[in-house]
């Protein structure tokens, strides 16, 4: 069961290096808006809070997408960390989405990218006793604004100290 | 306002006229049909003591202004300047004056009479066909006297139905989420008002965060998603007695709630471990089934209204799609394969039409398409829209739609709209606040 959850993330990581390399093939490396977007992710730090010093505290996901990127899995391995020298805290892992799907959709979408991200705290032996996930879907988004980078920013799973 | 005080006497006079007048409801109606809606005439004393119990001077008038408010929105009917009337009220319900109503050019009139006798509210009405120079119905109600809306929307049914030969559906409510406050915290109600945005009430005092209500077709209750505690959990809510309870106890977020045709199970999905699938919990014994089981996302379930099947919006294929299945989860088949993402799909009253969100190049839609997937027609474009609701007769939609801000993130609002199945006359609907997720009731009378 283990073994398989293992095998699974390394199946995710993998996908998203294919995802990342042919994104950087076709477009170069795709920066825009002031260097604050990667492809669909941001890549900026301008919403982003810290559970302690270097620890930021959310990862960013493309549209429709809960794949974690590179950065992300950096951000989430910071976090297992400092929850593993932490022992008696615990998180919640509120997972959300942009304005631009359906309700019913990103409250699913929102789990599922708290839950991507709760499996690799996971194999970075972080008991899932600690963690709780929690969607908001596209009801709590951090800019109200309706362009690309905004939409970037919203996109996000935020690891929020629940004690 | 229940169902159990509106003792509805039905005098019916019946009279058998091969009316001349029809409505084709099937096709956009761009030629509505003209029609005269007399004011109910009253007499001194009957006026005097209306105004005296509901505040209104003339329950008369504001009865027959329900009736040309429902039949003008409808968009079926154009009812005309009642300052051209030559006839006075009281007249004309006992014989209208034919030539006068032809002049004006009205092929249907309505006229009527109320009456204050015991406490009670009694009216009457008559539908006219001008051209014919004959009387279609006559119906006559009694009712308590704090039902004059409801008997305006009543009659607004019974002219509907003898015009294009389905059923109306003014006498209805609407559930909804009321929103304000900014973008970033918005503070969400669950609400109710009258089809025709009166009688507006809050349900709940925004404590916590509450979506998508739905109303149970055969009765007053209500299943919503509420984030009481932070356990964002399927309720039920009886709107009579405002009792809520958590329906079910599942292991993660349940959300996307239905009720089947017969009300007596709730569909939603269950998200846990990254995944949702859809469940049905029977709301007599308690029994949960699980009704999906997939990695992918499945959600947004609704019944036909046999019961028999439910259609759902899944991204088992990569993306957002919806499909059909048997209401013991086999035989999944995907219906919808145009350009662009679909979900929300809702089925018809009517059993024949699928309603859906479609997401194609940054533009949201309102659509229908066949129950097997064929003939998809959408109805109307916007930056963004969604949740579409049928009116029990299944010839109207209402939906929400939210406005894009602008670059300092201001200008955010959302309203709901309706459309009418043949993709004319899209109309807002006001409410009091901002307000989302709209879910039509059953007609309250039969």
């Amino acid at each position: 069961m283990r073994l398989n959850k293992i095998f699974k993330n390394t199946l995710l990581v993998l996908a998203a290096c294919l995802v990342l390399s042919a994104c950087a093939t076709k477009k170069e490396v795709a920066t825009d808006i002031k260097g604050q977007m990667q492809g669909d992710v941001y890549t900026g730090t301008d919403t982003v809070e810290y559970l302690a010093d270097g620890v930021p505290d959310r990862v960013f996901f493309a549209t429709n997408e809960s794949i974690l990127t590179t950065a992300s899995r950096e951000t989430l391995r910071a976090q297992a960390a400092w929850l593993r020298k932490n022992p008696n805290i615990n998180v919640v892992l509120e997972g959300h989405a942009d304005e631009r799907g359906t309700r019913e959709y990103n409250l699913a979408l929102g789990e599922r990218r708290a839950n991507a991200a709760k499996d690799y705290l996971m194999t970075y032996g972080i008991s899932s006793d600690r963690i709780t996930v929690l969607s908001y879907g596209k009801e709590r988004p951090v800019d109200s604004g309706s362009n690309p980078l905004a939409w970037s920013k919203n996109r996000r799973s935020v690891t929020v100290k629940a004690n | 306002m229940t169902k159990k005080i509106l003792t509805l006497l039905f005098i019916l006079i019946p009279i058998n006229v091969n009316a001349l007048i029809e409505v084709d409801i099937t096709r956009g109606n761009l030629n509505p049909l003209p029609l005269a809606v007399s004011p109910l005439s009253i007499d001194e004393e009957s006026r005097k003591g209306f105004e005296k119990i509901l505040k209104k001077e003339n329950i008369g008038y504001e009865i027959s202004n329900i009736v040309e408010n429902n039949l003008r929105i409808s968009g079926l009917f154009n009812p005309l300047d009642k300052k051209a009337f030559l006839q006075a009220p009281d007249i004309a319900n006992l014989k209208p004056r034919f030539e006068d109503w032809n002049l004006i050019k009205a092929q249907a009139l309505i006229t009527g009479k109320v009456n204050y006798i015991d406490d009670k509210l009694r009216v009457e009405f008559r539908l006219w066909d001008v051209l014919a120079a004959k009387e279609m119905m006559a119906l006559a109600f009694t009712t308590v006297p704090n039902n004059w809306r409801r008997v305006g929307h009543i009659i607004s049914d019974k002219i509907y139905e003898r015009l294009t030969g389905e059923k109306g559906y003014f006498d209805t409510r609407i559930i909804y989420v009321s929103e304000e406050g900014p973008k970033t915290q918005r503070i969400k109600k669950l609400a109710i008002m009258d089809q025709d945005g009166a009688n507006n009430k809050f349900l709940t005092l925004g404590n916590e965060l509450v979506l998508t209500p739905r109303f149970n077709p055969a009765s007053q209750m209500v299943t919503y998603l509420s984030y009481f505690k932070n356990m964002p959990r399927v309720y039920l809510l009886d709107i009579e007695t405002g009792t809520q309870e958590v329906v079910g106890d599942f292991p993660g977020m349940t959300f996307a709630p239905r009720f089947s045709p017969d009300g007596k199970k709730i569909i939603m999905s269950l998200a846990k471990d990254g995944k949702s699938d859809i469940y049905t919990m029977d709301l007599e014994n308690r029994i949960v089934e699980k009704i999906t089981n997939h990695p992918s996302i499945d959600t947004s379930p609704s019944y036909s209204p046999d019961g028999k099947y439910i259609t759902f919006n899944s991204d088992r294929s990569g993306y957002q799609q919806i499909y059909v299945m048997k209401n013991d989860g086999s035989d999944v088949k995907r219906i919808s394969f145009g350009n662009g993402l679909y979900g929300t799909p809702v089925w018809s009253p009517r059993g024949d039409l699928i309603a859906f969100t479609k997401l194609h190049k940054g533009k949201f839609y309102i659509g229908v398409m066949r129950t097997d997937g064929s003939g998809e027609r959408l109805l109307t474009e916007n930056y963004y829209q969604e949740a579409p609701s049928w009116s029990p007769n299944g010839r109207v939609l209402i939906f929400y739609r939210e406005t894009k801000t602008n670059s300092k993130g201001e200008g955010f609002s959302a309203k709901l709209w309706s459309i009418d199945l043949t993709g004319y006359n899209e109309r807002q609907i006001k409410t009091p606040t901002d307000a989302s997720d709209p879910s039509w009731s059953s007609l309250l009378s039969n």
